[in-house]
């Protein structure tokens, strides 16, 4: 199976391993992931909060080159995710932003394909007794809880994703590779997202709620799914010790065997491999 | 001519911001009403009485991180996140001093960015920001750093081969017409 894919700016740059991780999991499942041409960034949260039909005009973009390519278009990036399924649901249901935004963009909206996120593809096209046949090195001794920050899930009727208040599939597939999943009320609690720059006070706070409720439900790692949850959870935790995030993907990534995955963790800003040695898990 | 704030709003967000009849929810769920002033529920009333002046100097509106927790869980359907995107858009028109300066800053410098590479580039765009903003000179420099040291902060901006089109698409968006 086909899909196109849509990095988006984070996953060359802070979400490096989130993007790398995606694609070993995607080639480790024999999934096809092939990088759009000539994408342009969605706007993300700056276009949204500025200028409306720039936040439309900007993902409408990469709508059209997707359309062109004809498969269903892969963003593992939320907020990327929530950007263009929000304009794709935008010209699914509005004639009149519609015909403006296929103006300015200079395109015919189609319709023909669908704007998805990873977990979304993994759980409902591979599904999550194939992804545990496929597994090499279970994560057994890893307790996590999920976390899936705001965009993947809301609004509901954008999003078409999982539960907004409580989401199952990261659970599940984390629980087919062996991890313990521990239950947590704050799955789609939001970390702060882009203030992390104007207001680090705010989001510190945040963070640092959320790791001290992960470590309360008895985890001892964040799960996510989203590049920017994953930057301030590593960046914005003051308080020791600090408690370590995975992408899932790279969970995943290791539990199929992938070769390469002792490569992601340095990249990470809280060193994951004390845990993961801890766990009794093989670290290079 | 102004218009009153309330059906300027309404018309901006496509909503109908007089159904709340403040049950609290969004406020109580909001993540960032410790630093706001007033709250979503409360914001929706004064736009509702016309406190404009109060409403669009507010840093309230600067603060909302944008998670739809509030939309999302409102028993009236009320999009808040699309009125405080509306309230946003009217301030800046309408030349109002935030108070929360480097909020703004970053979603300009961020656009800006964007507008010529056709992509973010992290690099430059959080280099600008530390210059321009209110934020400590040091603060985060080491963050910075480790991201830099771990190949997170790419020097070169990507080729996208989409910067032409994208500064076009900016240009239409802020033409009169779209306005």
């Amino acid at each position: 199976m086909n899909y196109s894919y849509y990095p988006g700016c984070s996953l060359h740059s802070t979400g490096l391993e989130y993007g790398l991780s995606t694609r070993a999991v995607f080639d480790a499942l024999e999934l096809g992931l092939i990088e759009l041409e000539g994408w342009n960034c969605c706007g993300a949260s700056s276009a949204h909060a500025l200028d409306h039909t720039l936040s439309l005009a900007l993902p409408a973009r990469n709508l059209a080159l997707a359309q062109e390519v004809g498969y269903d278009l892969v963003a593992p990036c939320a907020a990327c995710f929530n950007r263009m399924k929000s304009a794709d649901y935008n010209l699914r249901s509005n004639p009149a932003i519609r015909s403006e935004v296929e103006t300015i963009v200079g395109f015919q909206y189609t319709g023909n394909i669908a704007v998805r996120p990873v977990l979304a593809v993994l759980f409902e096209d591979y599904g999550v007794e194939a992804i545990a046949a496929r597994v090499q090195k279970p994560v057994y001794g890893l307790k996590v809880v999920t976390y899936y920050g705001c965009l993947l899930v809301r609004p509901p009727e954008v999003t078409q994703f999982d539960d907004p208040e409580h989401p199952r599939v990261m659970a599940a597939l984390m629980e087919a590779i062996g991890a313990e999943v521990m239950p947590w009320s704050h799955a789609t609690d939001c970390c702060g997202a882009g203030l992390s720059l104007s207001r680090a006070d705010v989001v510190q706070k945040l963070v640092g709620r959320l790791a001290e409720r992960a470590r309360e439900a008895g985890a001892d790692a964040l799960v996510t799914a989203c590049p920017l949850c994953q930057v301030n959870l590593e960046m914005r935790q003051t308080s020791e010790p600090k408690m370590p995030a995975f992408y899932f993907t790279e969970l995943l990534g290791y539990a199929l065997g992938v070769p390469e995955a002792n490569k992601w963790w340095s990249k990470h800003l809280i060193d994951p491999r004390p845990l993961l040695k801890s766990a009794g898990l093989t670290v290079e | 001519m102004l218009t009153d704030l309330l059906s300027e709003t309404n018309r901006l967000s496509g909503q109908t911001v007089e159904l709340c009849y403040h049950c609290h929810k969004c406020t109580a769920g909001c993540p960032v009403v410790e630093a706001m002033s007033y709250g979503p529920d409360q914001l929706l009333r004064m736009v509702a009485m016309d406190q404009r002046e109060a409403v669009l100097s507010s840093k309230d509106i600067w603060l909302c991180a944008g998670c739809f927790t509030c939309a999302t869980r409102c028993p009236n359907d009320i999009d808040i996140a699309a009125v405080m995107d509306a309230l946003r858009q009217i301030s800046l028109r309408e030349g109002y001093q935030t108070g929360e300066r480097d909020a703004l800053l970053f979603h300009r410098l961020f656009l800006g960015v964007v507008q010529r590479l056709g992509r973010s580039h992290e690099a430059v765009m959080l280099g600008m920001f530390k210059v321009l903003s209110h934020t400590p000179l040091m603060n985060d420099v080491g963050a910075g750093l480790g991201l830099f040291l771990r190949g997170k902060v790419p020097v070169l901006p990507q080729r996208s081969g989409a910067g032409k089109e994208v500064s076009r698409i900016f240009k239409e968006c802020q033409s009169p017409d779209n306005q």
